[in-house]
């Protein structure tokens, strides 16, 4: 028996090591299975709570151009969460669980939303910083080694892209605007750059399942590795801009051909994924609320459907 | 985005052409009121797919306010934009009907406030898109192909409502007793719409009414809820007497625009 599972367990790891995909119905170890609901799940729960920062500013947006950027791009999101607890229900996984695991607070999202959204400048920084991350965090992803996953991957990363370059619009005007919209836009920087520096995750030191992931293809680079990468590829935008990245430390180093720079508030990451984020309740408290007062209008669709499929068959009898 | 294209002006008066600019803001700040009042539904709907379904609806309406702003500006001449006329206007000057600015209250509210309008929305479009001005032929063209879909999405859900639990039952029904007394306004013509409907360019009220009582009528017998009679019906927005409740809409919607005038965004 335990032959023929290592045998199973061999099959498959040569399977992803020849970047053949693992379809639904195909074997796959129990970890692998759970490793991929607890990724796909946060991320889509991510999507779900990441309308909320967002959602903040639609009723405010500045123009009627932007008003409807803004909501098609939260509605975006909300797609985005669809797909994903679409591919996360292929391991037998349910939406209702997952939600029910949000809500208790058992299942994590992305700590980035338990940020505040304080000035218009926020949607520009949120779309150019914010989607700019999880646009270098997902790409890899459209090649995972789950199917399910990475086509669902394929759709959200051209979609995000589309919305980092709104993110990146709305900064150039204001920086292009008047003084009090530079200082706006760099006000916005300011709060918004270390949280999104965290979004890669802790240091691949301190990243326990970074290894295991990074064998079954599910995670292609380490999270150091990505976060290096966002801050060489931001820099020379954040100049264009005409604003300033808050890190003293912040440097060019010509040997590695890379930006050194200064190192994050761990004790704050720790604190925000522990719960306690300037929003975080607010968030949780927001989600659950939706879920709540929507509980009758859930329980009249079944109802309704329920009697409609009875009237059917009495009619057929 | 919107497309740019020429505007096409008609060959009228020019009082005709100020109640025209009237009529058409009225349209624009109708549809601009609800597509804000469902965009706040964003994040926070009963169930994802119907929070998709509300943005969805809501964005369409935006897309329509936002060509009939455009139009009104051009019949307006000053050279206002689109975004002049949303935001820089007070709340006496906006000329939405009463139903479209009430809050959204709970998903029956909501709905129905929808339904409602929808119905109206949707008869309306019907003729303005074979009506004698050319753009306003135009955008209802374009539009009514979403009002179909919305009307087809609003009435489901009375049905849903209306023949679901007991608890859905009771809360459509009271959003039905809220809402009702605001219908009848969407087809009380105003004086300039007496005006521009002897000019032919606003169709018949009484027969769009027709049409909107047999819609209604039909989808509430398979709710198997009754329809109203005999109900006062308030009437105001298309004045510009307003309920208390769109001060607050402005005072969010315009936030910006008010704060750092002349800018862009």
């Amino acid at each position: 028996m335990e032959t023929a599972e290592l045998t199973q367990e061999e099959q498959f790891q040569a399977r992803i090591d020849a970047d053949v995909r693992i379809e639904p119905k195909d074997w796959m170890p129990e970890a692998y299975r759970k490793t991929l609901i607890r990724q796909i799940s946060q991320h889509a729960h991510s999507e779900l709570v990441g309308m909320l920062p967002e959602g903040n500013w639609i009723t405010r947006a500045p123009s009627l151009k932007r008003k409807s950027i803004l909501l098609a791009k939260v509605q975006d999101e909300a797609g985005h969460g669809l797909y994903l607890y679409s591919a996360a229900e292929t391991l037998g996984a349910s939406r209702d669980q997952m939600l029910a695991d949000l809500h208790s607070g058992k299942a994590k999202y992305s700590s980035i939303f338990n940020y505040p959204t304080l000035s218009w400048a926020d949607m520009g920084t949120i779309g150019w910083l914010v989607d700019g991350a999880a646009i270098l965090n997902q790409v890899p992803l459209c090649r995972t080694s789950y199917g399910p996953y990475a086509r669902a991957m394929v759709r959200v990363c051209k979609e995000e892209s589309f919305h980092q370059r709104q993110g990146f619009e709305i900064m150039q005007t204001l920086c292009e605007g008047a003084p009090a919209q530079k200082q706006m836009a760099q006000e916005a920087l300011n709060r918004w750059w270390w949280p999104t520096l965290m979004m890669f995750g802790p240091k691949d030191a301190d990243s326990p399942n970074t290894e295991q992931s990074m064998k079954w293809r599910i995670k292609r680079f380490t999270n150091d590795e990505l976060r290096q990468k966002f801050v060489d590829m931001m820099v020379p935008q954040a100049e264009f801009l005409g604003l300033t990245v808050p890190d003293d430390k912040l440097q060019w180093n010509e040997t590695k051909q890379g930006y050194d720079f200064g190192d994050v508030d761990w004790a704050e990451f720790w604190d925000v994924v522990k719960g306690n984020g300037p929003c975080s309740r607010e968030r949780l408290q927001a989600r659950v609320q939706a879920h709540e007062d929507g509980a009758w209008v859930r329980e009249a669709a079944l109802a309704h459907a329920e009697k409609r499929r009875q009237r059917a068959e009495t009619a057929a009898a | 985005m919107q497309e740019t294209h020429t505007i096409v002006v008609p060959d009228v008066s020019a009082e005709v052409r100020q109640q025209l600019l009237a009529f058409v803001l009225q349209l624009a700040d109708t549809s601009l009121i609800l597509a804000h009042r469902l965009s706040e539904w964003c994040g926070h709907g009963p169930i994802l797919e119907q929070d998709l379904a509300m943005a969805n609806i809501s964005l369409d309406l935006l897309g329509e306010a936002r060509s009939y702003y455009q139009y009104a500006a051009e019949l307006e001449g000053r050279g206002r934009t689109e975004d002049d006329l949303a935001y820089l206007r007070s709340a006496v000057e906006y000329r939405n009907p009463l139903l479209v600015e009430q809050p959204n209250g709970d998903f029956a509210h909501t709905i129905v406030r929808q339904f409602l309008y929808d119905a109206f929305h949707y008869h309306l479009l019907l003729q303005l898109q074979a009506g004698p001005d050319q753009q306003l032929a135009a955008i209802a063209e374009k539009s009514v192909k979403e009002a179909a879909y919305h009307v087809k999405w609003s009435a489901e859900w009375i049905i849903r409502l209306g023949d679901g639990t007991d608890e859905s039952r009771r809360r459509v029904e009271a959003a039905i007793t809220a809402l009702w007394r605001y219908s009848g306004e969407l087809t009380t013509p105003s004086a300039t719409e007496q005006a521009l409907q002897q000019a032919g360019f606003v169709p018949d009220y009484a027969a769009i009414q027709q049409q909107i009582d047999e819609h209604v009528t039909r989808v509430f017998a398979e709710a198997t809820l009754p329809v109203p009679q005999g109900v006062f019906m308030q009437k105001g927005g298309k004045t510009g007497r307003h309920s208390e409740h769109l001060g607050y809409l402005l005072a969010e919607l315009q936030y910006l625009q008010r704060t750092y005038p002349g800018l862009t965004w």
